[in-house]
């Protein structure tokens, strides 16, 4: 699960990344917020695999 | 934007000199915070650990951090030798040269050292100095250099021109690469440590820690409010080409956000609790402080405001959710107050320009922060854990750091140590 959101985080970024290089105007920006959502995706489950842990350990 | 021919050079080196050195106020008075908030047991601890980390940060920074970061705003200033990643070897064998590099430098020391102690406030208490310093050579050598060089003169800096995203990411003062990179490494190395003992009950309720000292919590905040004044003054200057003339402007938004995040913050809590919460005050101050810091070349003080409006009451919230939600122990709130609110104040240098691509062009920067720098430094610091483990022994947790790792307590004449809190 944590390693799951770091990729998620990285997936979202490399998103963002590649449509900076690849696409202009409109479907840049469309493509940087859906890069974003799923860098959001990632931390959520990062953090909720953290208070699974936090939890686990009593 | 700044440029030799409309520079009177020597009044601008020496404003800008001296608004660096005002930075150093705002170091000192982050590690006020981090130990007036923290216990009675580990108050030495803090300090020590504090001066410890900003040597470090500063010597890491200067042999290879600002190779890696690299100035070249100004190539008639600069000259060739500062600016080449690959084909130079860093101010440490070359020396500083004359102009601008040679301020961007000394900045860069400063903020690096005040971005290193932002991590201490969030694993205070349970942190083991020789891992702490362990973490900072990484923050100082590798992530801190890498999101500056992409903010002030890379990809992000740039996606103005290649992109047209508005005038392309703007963080005059640092808000992402000092306070943001900073919070996220607090962030990293609390879920790293856990809690602290007796902090969450059996049944996952938190139990309140208080702070040991809050006068020098308040008396911190009013050393930061100086420091900040130069750090957004000299970074206006020298990263978002402000003329030194208007660095009248920076000072008021700077001090606008920080009243407004503090009052916002003193109204939530005696609207809540009854009462007026001295701790929160100074994390709304603070979280005012970072916010202003993004856009404080280009906010206008009516936005300065709005910006400290919405940290001042960011911030609380921040707090309770990574506290009962998230179950993120921090006991000096650094989490909230400098990647929670410095991520806002990315959000409101982008929204108050009223330019949909500048806010395009800040998201791109929050992505790319928590995107790469957050899998950054948490996989770094995890690693370094293998090698130098980040907590202190349950024992000496219990015992309090100032005697277990320094063997003399802060206090050694008062008897401070309540443990009633802690379960039995």
């Amino acid at each position: 699960m944590k390693i799951g959101g770091l990729l998620l985080l990285l997936s979202g970024w490399a998103i963002v990344v590649a449509a900076l290089l690849l696409l202009h105007s409109g479907a840049l920006s469309a493509f940087i917020v859906a890069g974003f959502a799923v860098e959001i995706l990632g931390l959520a489950l990062f953090a909720k695999a953290h208070v699974l842990i936090s939890k686990d350990n009593g | 934007m700044i440029s030799g021919a409309d520079w009177n050079y020597p009044f601008t080196f020496g404003l800008c000199l001296v608004f660096i050195l005002l930075v150093p106020f705002a170091i000192a008075g982050l590690a006020l915070i981090n130990t007036g908030l923290g216990r009675s047991r580990s108050a030495a601890q803090a300090m020590t650990s504090s001066l410890c980390l900003i040597g470090i940060s500063a010597l890491v920074y200067f042999v290879c951090g600002f190779k890696v970061q690299g100035y070249k705003f100004q190539p008639e200033f600069v000259g060739p030798l500062y600016h080449n990643l690959l084909s130079q070897p860093g101010l440490f064998f070359l020396g500083l040269g004359p102009g601008f590099a040679s301020l961007a430098a000394l900045l860069g020391v400063f903020s690096v050292a005040l971005a290193s102690l932002i991590p201490l406030g969030a694993a205070s208490d349970r942190w083991r100095l020789s891992a702490a310093c362990a973490s900072t050579i990484v923050l100082a050598g590798c992530t801190y250099p890498t999101f500056a060089r992409l903010a002030w003169q890379g990809l992000l800096a740039a996606l103005g021109t290649k992109s047209g995203l508005g005038s392309g990411f703007i963080d005059a003062g640092g808000s992402g690469v000092i306070q943001v990179t900073g919070g996220l490494t607090a962030l990293s190395l609390a879920w790293l440590l856990g809690p602290r003992l007796g902090k969450y009950s059996s049944s996952g309720m938190p139990t309140a820690i208080p702070a040991h000292n809050g006068v020098y919590v308040l008396f911190g905040c009013m050393l930061t409010w100086m420091g900040w004044l130069g750090l957004n003054s000299a970074g206006a200057i020298l990263y978002a080409g402000l003329p030194p003339e208007k660095s009248v402007l920076v000072a008021i938004n700077t001090t606008f956000s920080a009243a407004a995040a503090a009052l916002t913050a003193a109204a939530i809590t005696r609207i809540r609790f009854r009462k007026p919460d001295a701790s929160l005050i100074a994390n709304g101050w603070m979280a005012g402080l970072v916010a202003s810091s993004a856009g404080c070349a280009t906010l206008k003080p009516a936005t300065a405001i709005l910006t400290g409006l919405v940290a001042g009451a960011l911030v609380i919230f921040a707090i309770e959710w990574l506290e009962f939600g998230l179950k993120v122990d921090d006991p000096c709130g650094s989490i909230s107050v400098h990647a929670v609110c410095g991520i806002w104040g990315l959000l409101a240098a982008g929204i108050f320009s009223g330019d949909p691509g500048q806010f395009i062009a800040q998201l791109v920067g929050v992505a790319t922060l928590l995107g790469l720098i957050l899998p950054m430094t948490y996989s770094l610091n995890w690693l370094l854990g293998r090698i130098i483990p980040h907590r202190v022994s349950a024992d000496g947790e219990r015992q309090g750091l100032d005697l277990h790792e320094l063997g003399a307590d802060a206090y050694p004449e008062f008897v401070v140590h309540a443990d009633e809190f802690m379960q039995r």
